[in-house]
């Protein structure tokens, strides 16, 4: 690959909390992705009519800046990102227990500030650790990662170049304490056996996000715990 | 039947605390035998279950709280009021009034207005209704003196304290009238701005401190030695 290993995920750091209007954020640097995540709610539905009786409404908006990537993109939702909103939606609504909060809606704003390739996937875990943070209870947080082929070889976390080069890309969300997949993409071409490879080589990828979500959230409560001894 | 966390161990959503028969508390979800997490937060548990203490979680109506909500809109024969909940509440005019709204005679707006704070109690709240309010105890109504400050409603039994521990020595010691919200907006009602000053700091420390052990002593220190500083020189730490 372009300097990593074939298994190995680009180096990523998140941080929780960094907004101070939102209920929850966070924000991920993964390679050059640069991507921010905010929610709101539960709160009430507007549009009224909306509004679902017996469980929350989950609305979900990703969406691309016009710097984040190299050519100038428009700021109007593509198509692309409206499919991608849809599909992210899907990844987390299995975890956010909505039938808690009746008629009203949860929702969760992604914005790539900078593009490099496997954005849903860093979306999903960013939008997840920001559900956490804004105290909505979960069933379990989501990790998202893609694997795919690229010149033959099975490889973890595409960037753009190699999504671009490659003959495949798999994305795939996963909620490992439930060990259950939320999210799973096929952009490409593969033989059932290579399918599976790249599946498996994926939730390794997804595991390890997970591992980084959770340092994430103990991180923050530690730094309270500190300024706390620090009187 | 085995369980998987210490007491007061940091949790996250989808933690794994315990596998068995145990009773699923605050803060928790029971599946295939076995109970998890759903925020983050301390892990405990005594006979009643398994628990987590949230670190942070936003405010859910119960019959019966005491809140403090401000008035968003004026409808006809109610008023809409944010809580700081996930849903708004309603208070009816009858209530306010004490009789039958009639529509020629009361003008809403000069009872409680948008913008006005609102001492209330919750009477109605289900699945199926948003909160329904009332003023008509004694001591309810409009807020008319005094400072308010917002903390997140996890942090208010800490304010409250074991048996009322805590709020009667903030009282007591900052010489305060302070009414507990139990959506997170605390009314302090004091004779100077500086003792409400004192007291509002006092919260703050106890909402950052929360899970600290022996902050009503700390906070008491803390207060007399603010005190003190007005009449005395400051000992240099």
């Amino acid at each position: 690959m372009d300097g990593r290993k074939l298994d190995e995920l680009r180096p990523a750091k998140i941080e929780v909390g960094i907004l101070g209007n939102a209920d929850g954020s966070a924000y991920i640097e993964q390679g050059k992705n640069k991507i921010l995540a905010a929610v709101y709610g539960p709160r009430e539905v507007h549009p009224r009519h909306l509004a679902l009786p017996d469980r929350a409404l989950l609305r979900c908006r990703y969406h691309m800046a016009p710097f984040s990537v190299e050519e100038r993109k428009s700021p109007a939702p593509s198509r692309r990102e409206m499919e991608l909103s849809k599909v992210i939606r899907e990844a987390l609504e299995p975890s956010v227990f909505v039938e808690y909060y009746p008629r009203t809606s949860i929702d969760i704003f992604m914005e790539v500030l900078q593009a490099d390739g496997g954005t849903r996937c860093a979306s999903i875990t960013t939008a997840s650790l920001a559900l956490a943070d804004a105290g909505i209870p979960l069933r379990d947080l989501v990790a998202a990662c893609a694997s795919g082929k690229v010149e033959g070889h099975l490889v973890l976390d595409l960037d753009d170049a190699e999504d671009k080069k490659g003959e495949a890309d798999v994305p795939l969300a996963f909620m490992p304490n439930l060990n259950a997949i939320t999210l799973l993409q096929m952009d490409g071409m593969l033989s059932v056996e290579e399918f599976e490879q790249v599946v498996n080589l994926a939730l390794k990828g997804c595991k390890q996000m997970y591992e980084l979500q959770k340092e994430t959230l103990r991180v923050k409560y530690v730094a309270v715990k500190e300024e706390v001894a620090e009187e | 039947m085995p369980i998987f966390c210490e007491k007061r161990q940091l949790v996250m959503p989808g933690d794994l605390l315990a596998e068995g028969d145990y009773p699923a508390g605050d803060n928790t979800y029971r599946e295939n035998n076995k109970i998890y997490a759903t925020r983050v937060g301390l892990a405990n548990y005594d006979k009643r279950g398994f628990y987590v203490v949230a670190l942070k979680a936003f405010y859910i109506p119960n019959v019966g709280d005491l809140v403090i909500g401000k008035v968003v809109e004026v409808g006809f024969g109610n008023w809409t009021l944010d809580i700081r909940a996930p849903y708004l509440a309603t208070l009816r005019a009858s209530d306010a009034l004490d009789r039958p709204f009639k529509p020629q005679q009361d003008d809403l707006p000069s009872i409680f207005d948008v913008g006005d704070l609102v001492l209330a109690k919750i009477v109605a709240y289900d699945r199926t209704q948003d909160p329904l309010l009332t003023v008509r105890e004694e001591g309810l109504g409009k807020i008319t003196k005094g400072q308010i400050i917002e903390i997140t409603p996890t942090k208010i039994p800490r304010v409250i304290g074991r048996k009322g521990s805590m709020i009667s020595m903030l009282k007591k010691e900052t010489v305060c009238q302070i009414t507990v919200g139990q959506n997170g907006s605390i009314l302090v009602k004091g004779n100077t701005p500086e003792d409400e000053r004192l007291a509002i700091t006092a919260i703050r420390k106890i909402e950052q401190e929360a899970h600290t052990s022996g902050l009503t002593d700390r906070v008491t220190e803390m207060i007399r030695k603010e005190k003190g500083g007005v009449e005395n020189v400051p000992e240099s730490k």
